[in-house]
């Protein structure tokens, strides 16, 4: 069992989501930066879709009342045990009545915490995932909440002492996919889109990341009907400014999609700080799938 | 049908009819299926797998003959009591009990869902009844608050800020994480409201 001591700015127990019910309002959820918990989930012999923490800005301390294997990922921060300090994206253990201590990232914005066995929260809607537009799941972390670990019996021998990991880049290229209402945008939008930088704002969650920059002019007028949306699509509001969607997205909206984040950059867009600049490319070439069927 | 790439994990279908197409893409059991999310004139598609192929098998889906099936329509006890019936028979020019009269008389289907988890946009509200938000949202609109805006029926499943007009409560739980499915309405599904004088 683990206690919270301090979550930090945010900490949320996230999985990987609750796919399958958007079609009734469901937001996805689980991880912004799944690859990142799947990391770390990987590190601890879990399946990859153990639940574990999230945390955003570190800043956190928790007491484990049992020992446990634990991994910690994602923007990276210094971590200690009992005051000693450990690496990132690596195996390590923590005896019983340690607190592990999270520090502030030095880049990025949210860290990952598995533990070998799971956090055994009980699940709704088939995930033990915060959503924080619904209010589905546990909620947001606070001091003396405890988390029940899951049985680790039968998982994978712990096998890798640390695992390589991509760069944070301090002005991230998040690439794009144009559509599905490019047409809705002058030409120039689109190319403003894709030349001018942006910059992430502190209104920003884990529903989404608002742009701050140029405005992406319309071509036309009128009310697009309420259609479904996907994660890492940059919806534009009546000001022009993109809203760029993670993983708390409402399903289904009313403003216009320029473009579509690929799924393979949504983990830079999820470890976007508050004033970070970003820029957005046109994804290359025909890509996974090729071109829109039109 | 128009299918446009959403991103390299989903389409956007648009369809004049996304109920059968939404009915007719969860029965074929397509590989790699991830949502399925009926919009007003759209179905979104995401999948685990290559959205080109995907794009492919669409067209040649065949449609069922209703989307609901013969299912009757889910029927909802509504006290008019709401905080707004008397400002919607103003702005209509009806009578609170004509109000209630053409809101009871209408048949409903749940075009999509979406603000909230089991909040369904509901279609057939009758023209008359058709009255703007309010200019200021409340902040804390009840669960079961049953309301209109716009072209819209809806009842709030939980509670939250909202700008609808307020016509009356149910008691019935639109929305319930323990039960299979947790939502009541579902895309396509008929609606009746009744009036529950308790």
């Amino acid at each position: 069992m683990i206690e919270v001591v301090r979550p930090g700015p945010l900490a949320t127990v996230q999985d990987l989501g609750r796919a399958g019910l958007a079609h009734l309002g469901v937001p996805g959820s689980g991880a912004a930066d799944a690859r990142a918990l799947r990391l770390a989930n990987r590190l601890v012999g879990n399946a990859e879709a153990c639940a574990g923490v999230e945390f955003t800005f570190g800043g956190a301390a928790l007491r484990f009342h049992s020992p446990a294997w634990i991994a910690v990922t994602g923007a990276p921060l210094p971590v200690r045990v009992d005051g000693r300090a450990h690496g990132m994206n690596a195996p390590c253990h923590v005896p019983a009545g340690a607190v592990l201590e999270l520090g502030i990232p030095s880049q990025g914005l949210r860290s990952y915490l598995a533990v070998r066995g799971g956090l055994a929260v009980e699940p709704v809607l088939g995930s033990r995932s915060t959503d924080l537009l619904s209010g589905l799941g546990p909620a947001p972390l606070s001091p003396g909440d405890r988390l029940p670990i899951g049985p680790a019996r039968g998982l994978a021998d712990i096998t890798v002492d640390v695992a390589p990991t991509p760069g944070f880049p301090d002005e991230p290229v998040l690439h794009v996919l144009p559509g599905p209402r490019d047409d809705w945008f002058t030409p120039d939008a689109l190319e403003t889109l894709t030349s001018a930088p942006y910059e992430a704002s502190s209104e920003s969650n884990r529903v989404g990341v608002r742009l701050q920059g140029s405005a992406l002019a319309r071509a036309r007028d009128g009310e697009l009907s309420s259609e479904g949306m996907v994660t890492g699509a940059l919806q534009v509001p009546p000001n022009g400014l993109p809203i760029l969607f993670l993983a708390d997205h409402p399903t289904t909206g009313g403003y216009p999609v320029i473009a579509v984040v690929a799924s393979a950059d949504l983990p830079l867009a999820a470890q976007l700080r508050p004033g970070q600049t970003v820029r957005f490319r046109c994804a290359g070439g025909a890509g996974a799938g090729g071109r829109s069927p039109r | 049908m128009r299918i446009r790439r959403a991103g390299d994990r989903g389409l956007l279908v648009e369809t004049g009819d996304p109920h059968r197409l939404h009915a007719a893409v969860r029965a074929a059991g397509l590989p790699g299926v991830l949502d399925v999310v009926p919009g007003e004139r759209t179905v979104l598609i995401t999948t685990a797998g290559d959205p080109g192929r995907l794009a492919e098998r669409l067209p040649g889906l065949p449609l069922p003959e209703q989307a609901a099936g013969d299912a009757p329509p889910v029927q909802i006890p509504v006290v008019y009591d709401g905080a707004d019936l008397a400002e919607v028979a103003e702005l209509t020019g009806l009578s609170p009990e004509e109000v209630v009269a053409r809101h009871t008389a209408a048949e409903y289907t749940v075009a999509y869902l979406g603000f909230s988890p089991g909040f369904g946009y509901l279609t057939g509200l009758p023209a008359e009844l058709r009255v703007p938000r309010r200019d200021s949202p409340r902040t804390a609109v009840p669960a079961g608050a049953v309301a209109i805006a716009g072209p819209y029926a809806a009842v709030y499943p939980a509670p939250s800020p909202g700008g609808w007009r307020l016509l009356g409560r149910t008691d019935l739980a639109l929305w319930d994480v323990t039960r299979d499915p947790p939502s009541l309405l579902r895309p396509g599904a008929r609606v009746r409201f009744v009036a529950d004088a308790s």
